[in-house]
């Protein structure tokens, strides 16, 4: 497999999306009348509804995914993505207290700075963690010490929630989802995102000089102090402006970069560069499922990605040979 | 000889305050292979890390031809000097090649023609040419060693600094080991190796540098440094060097 397969992968798949949806309509003529300037359902269907839902999709899984190869390539360990290592939740926990008081309708950008503070304290706390406790154990066990608490304080918001209907809003947007999203919303986390990745792919070669840790890589010209920084607000951007706008989903950032470690290659800096592509993919196949799957009311995308995923995890975990 | 790397009157200490090398000056120069010895804890390693810029110091001095290292960016101070570490690591399941590669992120081309035939040719000299399709990983110790010296070949530098290059090596490995390192200092390049076995720092080494808790006990050729009283007094054995052979005997004090 090439990089440009994934590229490819990707766009079919965004199309795909576009046509998918409860009813069936032409988009080519939803599209026409957009150029046009016409008004018509279809084109509200497509450009208010589907359009937003493939934008987002693309946008959060590829920095999810990326998120999770850079955190693998800055700890070492194939064990580390943001849901694991409570970068999401503590994310979603800031988010969560924005909309709990009101402050995200101040401004347009507090509730994406608030999910991305969230993250960039938990990096903190996680780098000042595995410093002092470097093995992999305290990793994940630091990562679920997080997650917990933030999990925690998260429900304790929610338990004050003033009325029912904002607490069951918050509960479904916390399970992760692309749908019944606004261009604005895109437009919304769109600097974020684009910023953020663009900063961790400039990474690549620290995260490459970092296979032979940190001293290896202060001894290459790579001294870890230089680029923490950029690789903790590179995480805190990727990731505080996926989950602002899509609640949480789970384990993106683990399973892509493990899949496409073989195609890759064992180098992180490549893996950087497939995983944006990759974790579109996951992420699209995942909505076009979850829109398959028949019920009263359609199924979260974080429901699906956790169920993947979390087994996953446990095989990793089972047949975790040195890294 | 020209002086590439030099220490004028270096301390370094630990964070608490504990001194670990005490005013210790040291000149390296092109084409002489040095050795660094000393007991365990005589501050070999923290010195070696001072002189490759990894490690600040609390006074004196590390120059580069006579300008002070770490006013030289990183990335060109990891271009002129090969730093290996103690037992050095590879986290991902990366291929020999890969490995060897990693020296050329300081110049930044790894994926361009001179970097490819600078792994190369460091793969053809450490006689790792075979290897350098099959995984790092499952190497032997002594194999993985060889790979880690090409990969500090591949950077070119102009100094190598080695710690404990031949631990954990079987006799034939330790000898290759230090005859690569001599190979490269009459070559023109500088290097300076962390040695325990003295017999191999008597045989291959231009001078030693002798440790004793941070402070510098002797420094010169090899029959000056080894001599029964220093290794008496420093190493608690009764031993001498053995000149004819370059072999360094020790056994342990009579007692009673």
């Amino acid at each position: 497999m090439r990089l440009w397969h994934l590229y490819l992968l990707a766009g079919l798949l965004a199309l795909a999306e576009l046509w998918s949806g409860p009813v069936a309509i032409d988009v080519g003529a939803a599209l026409r009348a957009t150029w046009e300037g016409r008004d018509s359902v279809d084109r509200i269907i497509v450009v208010d509804i589907r359009l937003p839902r493939l934008l987002l999709a693309l946008l959060v899984g590829g920095a999810l995914a990326l998120s999770g190869a850079a955190l693998q390539g800055l700890l070492r360990n194939p064990l580390a993505s943001p849901d694991i290592l409570g970068v999401s939740a503590s994310a979603g926990l800031l988010a969560v207290l924005t909309l709990y008081f009101g402050l995200a309708l101040a401004a347009w950008f507090v509730l994406p700075a608030a999910a991305l503070a969230g993250a960039a304290l938990a990096m903190l706390l996680l780098l000042r963690l595995t410093h002092r406790l470097p093995d992999t154990l305290a990793l994940i066990l630091s990562g679920i010490a997080l997650t917990a608490g933030a999990s925690a304080l998260t429900t304790l918001a929610l338990n004050y929630a003033p009325n029912p209907y904002a607490l069951q809003e918050v509960y479904f947007w916390m399970l992760g989802s692309v749908a019944n999203r606004s261009l604005a919303d895109v437009a919304l986390v769109l600097p974020f995102i684009v910023g953020g990745c663009l900063l961790l792919l400039r990474c690549g070669p620290c995260l490459d000089a970092l296979t032979l840790g940190e001293e290896g890589a202060a001894a290459l010209g790579f001294p870890l102090a230089q680029y923490r920084w950029q690789l903790i607000v590179g995480v805190a951007c990727a990731v505080g402006g996926a989950v602002a706008v899509s609640g949480s989903i789970g384990f993106v950032g683990l399973l892509v970069p493990h899949l496409l470690r073989r195609a890759a290659g064992a180098v992180p800096s490549r893996l950087l560069h497939w995983s944006l592509p990759g974790g579109a993919v996951l992420v699209l196949l995942a909505d076009l499922g979850v829109q398959q799957l028949a019920g009263a009311r359609e199924l979260p995308l974080g429901v699906l990605t956790a169920l993947l995923g979390a087994p996953f995890f446990v095989g990793l975990l089972l047949r975790r040979e040195s890294p | 000889m020209t002086a590439l790397l030099s220490a004028e009157g270096v301390t370094a200490a630990t964070r608490d305050g504990r001194c670990l090398v005490k005013d210790v000056s040291l000149t390296l120069s092109a084409g002489e292979l040095v050795g660094l010895i000393g007991p365990n804890g005589a501050g070999k390693t923290t010195l070696l890390k001072v002189l490759a810029g990894l490690r600040p110091c609390r006074s004196g001095q590390v120059l580069w031809q006579q300008q002070p290292l770490l006013r030289l960016p990183p990335a060109v101070r990891a271009q002129r000097i090969g730093y290996l570490e103690q037992r050095p690591q590879v986290h991902w399941p990366c291929s020999v090649r890969q490995v060897v590669a990693l020296a050329r992120l300081p110049f930044g081309d790894a994926g361009s023609a001179t970097g490819r035939a600078a792994v190369d040719a460091a793969l053809a000299t450490t006689g790792m040419g075979a290897l350098a399709g099959l995984p790092f990983q499952p190497l032997s110790e002594g194999e993985k060693l060889q790979v880690h010296l090409a990969r500090l070949l591949a950077g070119q530098p102009a100094a190598i600094l080695a710690d404990e290059p031949t631990a954990a090596l079987d006799p034939a490995r330790q000898l290759q080991v230090m005859a690569q390192l001599r190979a490269e200092s009459r070559r023109g390049l500088a290097v300076l190796a962390v040695l325990h076995d003295l017999t191999l720092a008597a045989r291959y080494c231009d001078r030693l540098l002798l440790l004793h808790h941070g402070e510098t006990v002797a420094e010169g050729p090899v029959a000056e440094v080894l001599t029964a009283e220093r290794l008496a007094a420093v190493y608690g054995v009764d031993g001498h060097h053995d000149a004819a052979s370059g072999s360094v005997i020790c056994r342990l004090p009579v007692t009673g």
